[in-house]
């Protein structure tokens, strides 16, 4: 044993980061379950917000209809920051943001709840999750059109780097790549590539900001981080964390002329794989969420800095407080009980390790040298986008031909029944639905108070800034202003898509490549071509998401696979309102409407795209896929929809033959309310 | 069952609206009784019936992909329903079929008020042949332009696509983006029709959209033709679109409409007969310019339908 290499370390290294993705239902419900969490020894804040706050819409526009409260908190001004953060000292917190398009804003109303509680900016601790190149790849929250977009985050970065110096500005976002079915190497290129978008942005404005310059791109550099994901196949997952790392130093050195060691190392944060989470047998789940953790944690020198884990019942609904407990004990374990904080990196010299990130470092460079080719990762997106929905498509063949093994769903799928689902509600958490209607009432309540002309001379002065062609003033500076005039999400997100226009990010879908026809895929066409000729035309489905939910991975899956079948797709894209469905549907003369929803707000908006539907005069039935609570089937099905899909449906051919068996047996005929649906067997098939 | 096919061409004759999507519907389908039924219903908006031209301006879109034609549909669509002109844009999706089947993405990229009733967006496959309009879209903008205001036929591609929709089209429209050089070319050297308004898009890149602009125009001017050549812009608030009206308003007052409409009606009922008959069935009939003989002896108010099966009957 050499003593260079010491077996131990001198001193157990202290642990990382520990947080809990957490908010629902109000700012105050949530400032308690944030005040919980702390007590049990979680060690930051991860901040959910609700998708109409992430989209910039406040609770009372037509969008946010079944979406406020549900899958994070909803802020709508500075009093909503006020009450999340309640009794909870700014200056010592650290608080992680989940916030995109609107970025900007939220961290506008941090910095104005923390002078509140008489915290300068400066000693703010924290991250924006900031990263818009992923929302068009994989998560769908974005707001405004590419070039504004960029130039917030540029903005935004000029202006902490200054004055908010403790503060991560962005935190590129490998994550949501996994999720879309980014391959380690696509993970790690892509990522890498939108990082360079970034820095590119952000060294112009730099330069531009009084006080700023060349050096401090140093800084700014040093407060890059990302946030990653992890699968269960951890070994590869921790040599694609490590390569990360030697690409990132690479990166500053040589693209930036960063010099100093504490700039250059690669930090991150971590959620690790939701993905690969299944809805059937949940329990299992525990043990992947441990083993992704293992992948994060286990070597020193591509530790993670932050974590929080999902919940093991992701797939079913959102979470409890208890399944998020649960989460934070495994981090806990992890870190008190086992020994790895007590050595130093243990994979130094291992020889697989090195080969694997070797051999992740090649495809890498590989890819990120055709993003180049696009013109870098803005440019590329479309290209990325279409990469990914390939990458994803290939994950579901092997999970359908069983060449990729889940336990619980494509094998070894016999179970007894669960005790942890047993409950009235499922083992989930259900969001009180009158919660939207007191939101709205809140809102209101708070718009007859403030001084209406000190709003409206705020949004003035942001949209000026937003239109100068120069861009001479950063938009934090009126952003701020209009914070603390008390102006909502909605009314600044508005004030700047009337500046910069509204966006809708490519489908990656037209580009996608067919998949190779197998067996039952051969069989399926031919089923779809005798429909024709009964239908007199070519069966034409129309795939659509209502509500603000960006997760179109699967909707795009169905949209591919219905082309395959060889029928007419409609298809475009996120962020629908049950009139856009309905006038679409009515107007492409479709045959059958399939929804994708998976933000939880399926009890209302399901039922409202078919009030829509029946008004316009549809009379194609209406199948639904998504997280679906079990005991919310018969509902949708009562409401009128012909069939339910959920994540242990993942034999998306077979789904499609449903469809195709659906379509035929009840051509011209109105929807029909199929009968219930046996706890576990497959779900209905209106056909059947 | 099959829709009554008299009856949505009555509907359509009297401008109702809601009465489109059904009749497209019937007008793509094969189905036996649906052909049938699709007949009744184009001679329910012939000229004869109508007793004049369908009113409508048909106007045909077609450029490389990325020219930016989906941003230009939406200002054109803002502009023409402040206008009070209600619309029905035939979106014809290029994408290749794989399998049969077909992404259609396009009404996706095209922004307008899905409540308003004045405006109607269908897309369909392009036919077997690439760049080929789909059968069912000739026929679709015949019956639309009785109860629209403006048809709109929107394609994919250059050289092949506006030679196609100027048989259905009163007005084609060319669109490129600035430094578009291969239509330049394609239009020196003949491999494209010459469209009657080619718009230019993206002006606001500048120089290089005022130099494609003046490139375009004068290699228009030594071809002798009378094309204009508008620039617009794509960042919003779009500049142009008010000159490009009126361009296309100014082409369709110029034009001969009977002239052109029959024309359009007879080339698309021979095109649909070649489809259906083949060389075999064309030769039957004498040959190509026969058959237009042919055809030219029928009344001049008739549908495309009637037409074909004016043709048809003769094979017998």
């Amino acid at each position: 044993m050499s003593s260079e290499h010491p077996t131990r370390l001198p001193e157990r290294d202290r642990p990382w980061m520990m947080r809990t993705y957490a908010g629902h239902s109000t700012a105050k419900a949530s400032n308690e379950l944030y005040r919980r969490n702390l007590q049990k020894g979680q060690t930051g804040l991860s901040v959910a917000f609700d998708l109409p706050t992430q989209t910039g819409y406040d609770p009372d526009d037509e969008l946010a209809r079944g979406e406020v409260g549900k899958v994070g908190v909803p802020i709508s001004h500075r009093g909503d920051m006020a009450a999340l953060m309640d009794g909870i000292p700014l200056g010592e917190m650290n608080t992680s943001m989940t916030i995109n398009a609107t970025a900007a804003w939220l961290l506008a109303l941090y910095i104005v709840a923390a002078e509140e509680q008489g915290v300068p900016e400066d000693r703010l601790q924290g991250t924006t999750q900031n990263d818009i190149i992923k929302e068009f790849l994989a998560r769908g929250t974005y707001a405004f059109p590419p070039a504004p977009s960029m130039r917030l985050i540029a903005d935004m970065i000029a202006y902490t780097v200054v004055h908010v110096p403790k503060w991560n500005p962005i935190n590129i976002c490998s994550y949501h790549l996994q999720e879309a079915g980014a391959t380690p190497v696509q993970e790690i290129a892509y990522a890498m590539s939108n990082a360079i978008a970034v820095l590119d942005a952000a060294r112009e404005r730099v330069a531009a900001e009084p006080g700023g310059g060349e050096e401090l791109m140093e800084e700014v550099f040093g407060r890059i981080s990302f946030f990653v994901n992890a699968g269960v196949r951890f070994v590869e997952e921790h040599a694609k964390l490590r390569a990360m790392a030697i690409l990132w130093e690479e990166l500053g050195r040589e693209r930036y002329g960063v010099r100093e060691a504490r700039h250059l190392r690669f930090r991150y944060g971590v959620q690790v794989n939701s993905l690969g989470l299944t809805e059937a047998q949940p329990e299992n789940n525990v043990q992947r969420i441990v083993l992704e953790a293992l992948a994060v944690t286990l070597g020193r020198d591509a530790r993670a800095r932050a974590i929080q884990l999902p919940a093991w019942n992701e797939a079913l609904g959102l979470p409890r407080p208890w399944d998020q407990q649960w989460s934070l004990r495994i981090q806990q374990v992890l870190a008190y009980e086992t020994d790895i904080l007590e050595y130093p990196d243990i994979f130094e010299g291992s020889k697989v390790m090195e080969g694997l990130v070797q051999e992740l470092l090649e495809g890498a460079r590989r890819e990120m040298a055709v993003v180049a080719e696009h013109g870098g990762a803005v440019e590329a997106v479309p290209y990325m986008k279409a990469a990914l929905v390939d990458s994803h498509r290939e994950r579901i063949r092997r999970i359908e031909s069983g060449e990729q093994v889940v336990v619980g769903q494509n094998r070894f799928v016999e179970s007894e029944a669960s005790p942890l689902t047993a409950d009235a509600e499922g083992g989930i958490l259900v969001v009180d639905p009158a919660l939207e209607a007191e939101q709205v009432r809140a809102l209101e309540r708070w718009r007859a108070e403030r001084e209406e002309a000190a709003v409206e001379r705020a949004l003035a002065e942001l949209a000026a800034a937003a239109s100068d062609p120069q861009g001479s003033v950063n938009l934090m500076v009126p952003t701020i202003a209009a914070a603390r005039a008390g102006a909502t999400t909605g009314e600044w997100a508005e004030t700047l898509r009337g500046v910069f226009g509204s966006y809708r990010a490519p489908t990656g879908v037209g580009e996608a490549g067919a998949a190779p026809a197998d067996a039952d895929l051969s069989e399926l066409r031919s089923e779809v071509g005798r429909l024709q000729e009964r239908l007199g035309r070519r069966p034409k489905i129309l795939v659509a998401k209502p509500g603000l939910d960006g997760h179109s991975n699967g909707a795009e899956q169905i949209a591919l696979r219905a082309r395959d079948s060889g029928m007419d797709v409609v298809y475009e894209g996120i962020r629908l309102t049950p009139s856009q469905i309905a006038a679409s549907a009515l107007q492409e003369g479709v045959h059958v409407i399939g929804l994708s929803i998976l933000s939880g707000s399926h009890r209302e908006l399901i039922p409202a795209v078919i009030e829509a539907l029946r008004e316009a005069g549809v009379q194609a039935p209406v199948v639904v896929g998504g997280i679906i609570p079990e005991q919310d089937v018969e509902k949708l099905l009562g409401a009128g929809v012909s069939a339910v899909y959920t994540p242990k449906d993942f034999d998306i051919t077979r789904i499609m033959r449903e469809i195709v068996a659906l379509v035929g047996d009840g051509a011209g005929r109105p929807p029909l309310a199929a009968s219930g649906v046996a706890a576990d067997s497959a779900p209905a098939n209106g056909a059947a | 069952m099959s829709e009554d096919g008299a009856a949505l061409g009555a509907r359509l004759r009297e401008r109702d609206l809601a009465a489109a999507p059904a009749a497209l519907n019937l007008l793509e389908s094969r189905a036996p009784g649906d052909v049938r039924e699709a007949a009744e219903l184009l001679a329910q908006v012939s000229p004869a019936s109508l007793g004049r031209e369908a009113p409508a301006h048909v106007i045909g879109v077609t450029g490389p992909p990325g020219a930016g034609k989906s941003t230009l549909l939406s200002a054109l669509l803002h502009a023409w329903r402040e206008q009070q002109r209600t619309v029905a844009l035939l979106a014809v999706d290029p994408s290749s079929r794989r399998s049969g089947g077909s992404l259609l993405g396009d009404r996706a990229r095209i922004e307008f008020d899905p409540a308003d009733r004045g405006v109607l967006i269908r897309s369909t496959a392009a036919g077997e042949r690439l760049g080929g309009l789909a059968r069912a879209t000739r026929s679709a903008a015949e019956a639309l332009a009785a109860a629209f205001d403006v048809v709109v036929i929107e394609t994919v591609g250059v050289g092949q696509a506006e030679t196609e929709i100027a048989e259905v089209a009163d007005t084609v429209v060319v669109v490129v983006q600035p430094g578009a050089g291969d239509v330049l070319q394609f239009l020196k050297a003949g491999i494209m029709e010459i469209p009657d308004v080619l718009v230019v898009t993206k002006a606001d890149l500048g120089e290089i959209a005022t130099r494609t602009r003046r490139d375009l125009a004068s290699a228009l001017r030594s071809l002798g033709a009378g094309t204009s050549v508008v620039s617009v812009s794509s960042l919003p608030p779009p500049e142009g679109i008010e000159e490009l009206l009126s361009q296309l308003r100014a082409h369709r007052e110029g034009l001969d409409l009977a002239e052109r409409r029959l024309r359009s009606r007879r080339e698309g009922a021979l095109t649909e007969f070649a489809t259906q008959y083949g060389e075999q069935g064309l030769r039957s009939l004498g040959g190509r310019e026969a058959t237009l003989a042919l055809l030219a002896q029928e009344p001049p108010g008739a549908d495309s339908a009637s037409l074909l099966a004016a043709l048809a009957d003769r094979l017998a």
